[in-house]
């Protein structure tokens, strides 16, 4: 199984390559990939030498263009395209279907993985996404139990990849509106998700309050542990009871189901987060390597070491992980 | 192209009904001022008061009554059993089916059988509406959060590119902004989803989850997550039809959809009727995907209760 880890900078990709990491993923400065945060992905230069310094050791490297094309903007995704093929990417990463069939076109020899954003959850929609721009590989939304990743897995047409660890979104990829609802941008639209410049801290005789664009997400008492204002991870009140009314702040973390996803045959495993920072990539990568190496060697003796599940525990939402859907019970 | 050529469409009940509930609101649906109603259960696999044959037989009488019947499929496929059911919509023989899936594009392409393309389906350019309409696509809505001015533009475009294919606007009702794995109502009810217990039928028309200073956000509806505010797009159905909007889709609501259709049915014939400021008391209303701005604002100004 190949270790996919993000790249929102120079520092992390080269941090992720040496912790051993197989693939890296980066996108460009602009609305074209789903984590488009101030400060962080690359320049045409800084892509060529992080493609440089990871092909020199061996490592791929994949660009993510998964945001959707919007009405003015069509040039821009395809310009990003044509740019990621001339930085000679390992593969592209993508979501739209407009997208993808221009790809195909344009530069058919070039690997094309459909992104989390493009919604696939079952073998008929792979089989679309297959036939109709020939991908190589398809990313599965954070939605399936693991016998649905199984039942799935036995009839795909094309390799598969799942999320390992990093933030959960609990809604079904591509198809999450609720941000834009909110602030008007969403990951589909602008590649973020309860961004940022809408976001308000204050301090109130009630509490400490969290705020996107006005409204209000979570208050904490004195001493609670604050998070990032996640619109989904917030405290809401419904039929009267104020609880985490959608999903708790908490990260994913599958490194217990490692055997069972060698064994189906998946192909990659994916850790979220390219808006994390240099340090997080690095020892989250350098966990993930040995846990892999560890399957690899003895798959039937696999026990998930518990300064591994320590270490990523503290580098979690909250301090907690979840298996997510992969777990029936969760949903 | 005129104000009269904008058609209506009763889009599918998104919340879990009785079935005594369906057949009373369709028996009513069948005299409304609509041209099409979009039928079936799209969004939990796990209802299933209504099979089927059930949604033919209400699709029967409303074609009898004039109207263009199309059945919507499950927007988030998760199991083999959910194939199945897909497979069985897809084969219907009588009906058009509404993509709200890949799943389904796949099948009704392999079929030969032409379809409409769900708002879900992410059909933001021209080049996406021609990758469908390759495959059989003979209408499609737009996504909730499109603009105004996007939509005019990708309306444009598309004509100019040979694709002019009748597009939908989601008009009025709470948006269906959100699908997950994990059942919200359910978890309201502190059950596991396998064995809800079908919770989310005891809410026609959602569960409403509010800030903690009372401001409603969302409308939880089982695996679905909808807008708080209902948008209400009636004073522009005179933008849409000129800009090329072929119909206005209308969100069924189990109390007073009669008089929203009679509203619209006169809204885009010019003559709007004056607000009615009782109306406006019950739910908040939002219009700003419209505009270009965060979907809950409200540009006309009516403050929330």
């Amino acid at each position: 199984m190949e270790l996919v880890c993000p790249a929102g900078n120079l520092p992390a990709l080269k941090r992720a390559v040496n912790e051993g990491a197989d693939a890296v993923y980066f996108g460009f400065q602009n609305t074209t990939n789903a984590r488009q945060f101030a400060g962080l992905n690359f320049t045409d230069k800084r892509a060529g030498e992080g493609i440089d310094y990871a092909h020199a050791r061996g490592k791929r490297v994949f660009c993510a263009i998964n945001t959707y094309p919007q009405p003015d903007g069509w040039a821009m995704w395809t310009r990003a395209v044509d740019q990621a093929a001339e930085l000679g990417v390992d593969a592209l990463i993508m979501a739209d279907m407009g997208l993808l069939d221009y790809a195909a076109r344009r530069h058919p020899g070039l690997d094309r993985h459909l992104s989390v954003q493009g919604s696939a959850t079952s073998h008929e929609a792979l089989r679309f996404y297959h036939e109709q721009f020939g991908i190589r590989r398809a990313v599965l939304p954070r939605v399936l139990s693991i016998t649905q990743v199984r039942d799935l897995a036995k009839q795909s047409p094309v390799e598969l990849e799942v999320f390992a660890f990093g933030s959960l979104c609990i809604m079904a990829e591509g198809r999450c509106y609720l941000s834009s609802y909110l602030t008007g941008e969403s990951p589909n639209t602008r590649g973020v998700c309860s961004p940022a410049a809408h976001v308000r801290w204050e301090e109130t005789p009630r509490g400490l309050e969290s705020r996107l664009n006005g409204v209000l997400i979570d208050r904490y008492a004195e001493g609670e542990r604050a998070g990032y204002p996640t619109l989904c991870k917030g405290r809401f009140a419904v039929d009267g009871e104020t609880y985490h009314a959608i999903e708790e702040p908490t990260s994913l973390n599958t490194l217990e189901l490692l055997p069972e996803l060698a064994e189906l045959g998946i192909s990659a495993v994916k850790i979220e987060g390219r808006q994390r920072s240099p340090a997080y990539v690095s020892k989250v990568a350098g966990i993930w390597r040995q846990a892999l190496d560890r399957v690899a060697r003895a798959p039937g003796h696999f026990r998930a070491d518990p300064a591994w599940m320590a270490g990523l525990g503290e580098l979690s939402e909250g301090a907690t992980t979840t298996l997510g859907a992969y777990e029936r019970r969760w949903k | 192209m005129t104000a009269t050529t904008l058609e209506l469409s009763l889009g599918p009940v998104l919340f879990y009904w009785t079935r005594e509930d369906y057949a009373d609101f369709y028996r009513a649906a069948a005299d409304w001022p609509v041209e099409t109603v979009t039928l079936g259960e799209s969004v939990c696999s796990r209802r299933r008061d209504m099979k089927l044959d059930d949604w033919l037989g209400i699709g029967r009488e409303l074609a009898q009554s004039g109207k263009r019947v199309v059945l919507a499929s499950q927007t988030l496929i998760e199991s083999e059993a959910d194939l199945r059911d897909l497979r069985k919509l897809c084969d219907n023989g009588e009906f058009t089916v509404e993509a709200n899936d890949q799943s389904a594009v796949q099948r009704l392409a392999a079929a030969g059988l032409p379809f409409v393309a769900g708002a879900a389906l992410n059909l933001y350019n021209p080049a996406s509406l021609a990758v469908l309409a390759r495959a059989g696509m003979q209408g499609w809505q737009a996504p909730v959060e499109m603009s105004r001015d996007d939509l005019t533009r990708l309306l444009t475009d598309s004509r100019e590119q040979g694709l002019e294919q009748p597009c939908e606007v989601f008009a009025y009702g709470h948006l269906p902004l959100a699908w997950s794995s994990r059942c919200f109502t359910a978890r309201r009810h502190q059950k596991p989803k396998d064995r809800c217990q079908f919770v989310c039928q005891q809410y026609p028309e959602g569960l409403a989850l509010r800030s903690q200073e009372s401001r409603e956000v969302f409308t939880l509806n089982g695996i679905q997550t909808l807008s708080g505010a209902c948008q209400d797009l009636r004073h522009e159905l005179p933008t849409m039809a000129e800009m090329g909007v072929a119909s206005a889709r209308l969100s069924p609501r189990a109390e007073g959809m009669a008089e929203v259709v009679v509203d619209f049915d006169a809204a885009r014939r010019g003559a709007l009727p004056a607000p009615d400021p009782l109306a406006l008391v019950e739910a908040e209303v939002c219009d700003g995907y419209w505009y270009g701005r965060p979907g809950m604002d409200n540009t006309r100004g009516v403050a929330a209760p």
